[in-house]
């Protein structure tokens, strides 16, 4: 069962700010959500490879070789706030 | 002091970071030039857009195997790589990819040698990762309002490498750290420039009573130039829920085991066996050999002087020990390179000194000629008339000379103080320019001086 110090772990992990509201809503779905890998777990699985890929692909690699890269203009197209050619964001340390 | 010594030992792990020497990014075809203006060197791929396919680079793999293999580890048959998720902007998609659970390969050692006594390191495993992008702070810190991200080295392909807490001094650290350096730079793996990162390494110290088996509480000791561990440092308790999943973006690696034997079997001379080569074959002191294996560059050098002079080995050592890294940095790679002595000159110059044409004095000046135009040793001495006087006639002449302008000193010599054969014989060398055969001027003086 999950928590609701769970749920406001992981929602800190991601940065999310939850209501109280949220909080149960997202604990509900989410116990919800692993009842039904429960069900999943009651199959027998022994010696069978845990699946991390549909498709059964090994070793797809590229050789090294450099390709055109985007102009620092355009890398920067997105970001809310630039400064010169670095993105700018809040200071990353506050005491 | 002494007492709290004895009862308590440092316990010390490093992961070491390493570039690996690819012309482009792990995961992307953009460069991985050092200093290209901010944010010139990224795509969608390592700008993390929706919807794009990261690609390994096979170049990263066979550098890392390569390594793998020199420190002994054992090549796991599968590999896969793994999301670590953490929320900061180093990162523009907010994870690392990395390996996990199942990392390239595991369980090998670095040999290395503190104060002569031999050492081996546990290493634990080596996986490969993408670096990640580079925080500058606007202004001051203090009152920095903002962070600045350059995400030019995001996805830069990284080997990291984690030792077993088997080090406890900082010497043998620092000695881990070079011995490892050795080794990437032999194999050409890693170029090894620490200024620009291409070599970092973060510190797990811990405390424990001597004689205990169990690690004490570890403290993390990271690269304190790295803004992220900073920031990780201050926020343990969030920052190692890394949430790791298998990348749903990359299929598994599968080495095929005929293709590592391969890649062990060409694996070069690294650098410890180097040493020891140079003990057995060439005849050097241990610690001479350690100073000229300390890059490749600089053992390839000598062993082309010996070739170029095959006698004398230890004198060519010599002279790079003691004169030519005067001048240049063993540990750079390329300024032997620029020194402007190649390694036959060098070998020419021994070869004059063991001819009889110099003597060793005046091959020092011919030596900082040499490095001042880049000239020929012997064509310096012709044109400089530097060729040693060994006639005996002509020091004859220069012996009575000296002999007859120092009455104290033969006064000396024949009441018995030998020594001061030195005055007269120092008196002929200056006098000869320091041209003149310093053994034959010795047995000169002796032989008159004894006659009087």
């Amino acid at each position: 069962m999950i928590s609701r110090q769970d749920v406001e772990h992981v929602a800190r992990l991601a940065r999310l700010a939850l209501s109280d509201a949220d909080l149960e809503r997202m604990r509900e779905q989410l116990n919800g959500i692993l009842g039904y890998i429960d069900k999943l777990r009651a199959l027998d699985t022994t010696g069978v490879e845990p699946t991390s890929h549909a498709v059964p692909l090994v070793n797809v690699m590229r050789d090294d070789a450099t390709r055109p890269c985007l102009s620092p203009d355009e890398a920067l197209a997105n970001a809310p706030e630039r400064s010169g050619q670095f993105f700018r964001v809040p200071k990353i340390i506050e005491e | 002091m002494s007492a709290v010594a004895t009862e308590y030992e440092t316990v010390i792990g490093l992961e070491v970071h390493a570039q690996l020497a690819t012309r482009s990014k792990m995961f992307c075809g953009c460069p991985t030039t050092f200093g290209a203006p901010p944010n010139s060197q990224t795509c969608p791929i390592c700008q993390g857009m929706p919807g794009v396919l990261p690609v390994v680079n096979r170049r990263a793999v066979e550098l890392a195997v390569r390594a793998a293999l020199a420190f002994g580890l054992r090549v796991n048959p599968a590999c896969r790589f793994a999301r670590k998720h953490y929320y900061y902007p180093d990162m523009p998609k907010n994870f690392q990819i990395s390996q996990y659970e199942e990392p390239l390969a595991e369980d090998g050692s670095l040999e290395l040698e503190v104060d002569g006594a031999p050492r081996r390191i546990g290493i634990q495993r080596l996986h490969l990762e993408e670096d990640v992008g580079k925080l500058v702070h606007e202004g001051d810190f203090a009152t920095a309002l903002s962070s600045l991200v350059d995400y030019n080295r995001a996805g830069v392909p990284l080997m990291e490498t984690v030792s077993r807490p088997d080090l406890r001094t900082p010497e043998e650290a620092a000695a881990y750290l070079k011995a490892f350096r050795a080794v990437l730079l032999a194999l050409g793996v890693c170029d090894g420039n620490m200024e620009e990162g291409a070599l970092r390494c973060d510190a797990n110290i811990s405390l424990r009573p001597r004689g205990s088996t169990e690690l004490g509480t570890k403290v993390e000791i990271k690269n304190l130039n790295s803004f992220r561990n900073v920031q990780r440092a201050l926020s343990k308790e969030y920052a190692h829920d890394y949430r790791y999943f298998p990348e749903p973006d990359l299929v598994p690696l599968q080495m095929d085991a005929a293709w590592v034997e391969s890649t062990r079997a060409a694996l070069p001379e690294l650098p410890r066996a180097r040493r020891q080569r140079f003990v057995s074959q060439y005849g050097l002191p241990a610690y001479d050999a350690g100073i000229l294996t300390q890059s490749t560059a600089l053992a390839d050098y000598y062993e082309a002087a010996v070739r170029a002079h095959p006698a004398n080995p230890k004198a060519l050592a010599n002279w790079i020990t003691s004169e030519l890294l005067r001048e240049v940095d063993a540990a750079d790679d390329t300024a032997i390179a620029r020194s402007g002595i190649s390694p036959a000159r060098l070998a020419g110059l021994v070869l004059l000194i063991d001819d009889g044409t110099i003597s060793g004095k005046i091959a020092k000046d011919v030596f900082a000629r040499m490095l001042a135009s880049g000239e020929d040793p012997a064509a310096i001495v012709k044109r400089e008339g530097l060729t040693q006087v060994a006639d005996a006639g002509a020091l004859e002449a220069l012996v009575d000379a000296a002999i007859a302008a120092n009455a104290k000193a033969v006064a000396d010599f024949k009441s018995g103080k030998t020594a001061a054969s030195r005055a007269v014989v120092g008196q002929v060398m200056k006098a000869s320019g320091g041209k003149a055969n310093p053994a034959m001027v010795d047995r000169l003086v002796q032989e008159k001086l004894s006659r009087m």
